[in-house]
């Protein structure tokens, strides 16, 4: 479990978050969703540890990450996974090699065990005969899910994935949002989806967070959030065509 | 100025991270090696080309430039090997490295940043800066010494081909003259020239790389600073090693 309590962060006189208290739960798909800007990715940079909140707590499992020191941050970096999204592979190494790399790197496994553990990532996210090949060689989507098996690799307790259907076609979305639910409930993983992709939302969101303007706007799941009377999610949910004749439908 | 001061004190930051413990030496021999090959094998043509060239013209200026009956002949093979062995081979070799090494180092490291490759190797608790920077330096450190005496010799060898085939000079003057009043301390301070300017390459190569925002224009530009700080810093170096060294 992962909880974030009273978090800010400022970026000059801009003050990105304010005061963030939201709670990540194991087994569930958490996702963190809102308009561009307002703060999705910054939250998510401070919960990893890529800035530094100016208050506030970031706990993994009753750890505060930002008082630990190097040593115990990089011990809590190592189980977490992360899909990035760009994907983030590594160009100069083939597909097996990036899906290799935290064992390589943090495990005293042999060749041939880190060999059948990465072949069994990628056996899961259905990645077939794309070993050898480099990531620029791969589609979008084929990357993705390299990137998810590389996140997993090394059995993370905590998965990061910062817009994982951006640039995908909409199969090839539902099939990564499954891939992700599938792996979470699994793997009994604490999983958190950046997102603004609705479709995303109301296929996988188990522990919703809106966040508007840097601040906790709304908290729900995939169920509630169509039901909502938030004014400012509202307008968030039914920004399209398409989700506004639902919500018609609804009333 | 303050901005300089900036920028230096966040390149010796950077160093100091790279050359932290590192998480796994086994993985870390192994990028030394592959470094040693980008950085130094792949480099091996140009700067055989370049050496065999710059010997032979150095050569010729020399054997044109030197007419009176009062200075013997060997005196070519005197002057190539001196200016060989002393500045071009060093000098004028690593300035070309930067040029070639140090815009692929730039170039490599910024594009992982901006497509997040480094913030990847972050979450996942590698020392991204040791990871990549510190290989690159350490191969460049070892493995330049060695392309540097290899263009020591094929720009003598180009000097030798010159002046030989253009008549000016017999083979037996020519190698009277490249060994006369030799003093291997030359050869130690073009070693220790080459040392030093391959720290700088790599190192200034890949703070710029490491700190590029933005895309792929940036990464561009980040290529381009690498090449010119770096050729700026080894002319500085150059002239305060020389004075160090040699005066």
């Amino acid at each position: 479990m992962i909880e974030i309590v009273g978090l800010d962060k400022s970026f000059g006189d801009t003050q990105v978050l304010k005061n963030v208290n939201v709670e990540f739960i194991k087994g569930k798909t958490n996702l963190i969703i809102g308009k561009s800007g307002s703060g999705k990715s910054v939250l998510t940079k401070c919960i990893v540890g890529i800035h530094k909140p100016d208050a506030g707590k970031v706990m993994y499992d009753n750890k505060d990450f930002h008082s630990l020191d190097q040593i115990g941050k990089r011990e809590i970096r190592k189980s977490i996974g992360m899909l990035f999204q760009g994907s983030a592979l590594f160009d100069s190494k083939t597909v097996i090699e990036n899906v290799m790399f935290p064992l390589e790197m943090f495990t005293n496994m042999t060749k041939v065990e880190m060999r059948d553990r990465a072949q069994f990532c990628l056996d899961r996210v259905n990645i077939e005969g794309k070993n050898a090949l480099f990531p620029a060689e791969l589609s979008g989507g084929m990357q993705k899910r390299v990137a998810i098996a590389r996140a997993i690799a090394a059995e993370p307790e905590y998965l990061f994935c910062d817009e994982p259907n951006s640039g995908l076609d909409p199969q090839t979305s539902i099939l990564i949002d499954n891939l992700i639910k599938e792996i979470t409930e699994e793997f009994q993983i604490t999983t958190i989806v950046i997102t603004h992709d609705m479709n995303s939302v109301l296929e996988i969101g188990d522990n919703i967070y809106f966040l508007h303007e840097g601040q906790n706007c709304w908290h729900g799941d995939k169920d509630s959030i169509l039901r909502s009377d938030n004014e400012i999610l509202n307008n968030f949910v039914y920004a399209s065509d398409f989700f506004k004749k639902i919500r018609k439908t609804l009333q | 100025m303050i901005k300089l001061v900036e920028h230096i004190g966040r390149y010796f930051v950077l160093l100091a991270m790279s050359f932290r413990k590192p998480e796994n030496g086994r993985i870390y021999r192994k990028r030394i090696i592959e470094e040693i090959e980008i950085i130094g094998i792949k480099s091996l043509g140009i700067v055989a080309l370049l050496s065999v060239f710059m010997g032979a013209v150095i050569s010729l200026q020399t054997a044109s430039n030197i007419d009176s009956p009062l200075i013997p002949a060997y005196t070519v093979g005197y002057a190539v090997r001196q200016s060989v062995i002393l500045e071009f081979s060093p000098t004028i070799i690593a300035l070309i490295l930067a040029g070639k090494v140090g815009s692929n180092i730039a170039s490599e490291i910024g594009t992982m940043r901006v497509t997040e490759q480094i913030d990847a190797l972050e979450i996942m608790g590698v020392n991204s800066a040791g990871y990549l920077i510190f290989p690159k330096v350490v191969a460049a450190v070892f493995i330049n010494p060695f392309l540097i005496i290899i263009s020591m010799a094929l720009g003598l060898i180009g000097g030798w081909l010159a002046v030989v085939s253009s008549g000016f000079l017999t083979t037996t003057d020519y190698i009277f003259g490249i060994s006369y009043d030799f003093k291997m301390f030359s050869v130690v301070y073009a070693l220790v020239k080459t040392v030093i300017f391959a720290a700088v390459i790599t190192s200034i190569s890949a703070y710029q790389g490491y700190y590029t925002k933005g895309g792929a224009l940036e990464v561009g530009a980040s290529s381009t600073k690498a090449v010119v700080y770096s050729s700026v810093v080894i002319l500085v170096l150059n002239y305060i090693i020389t004075q160090l060294l040699l005066i």
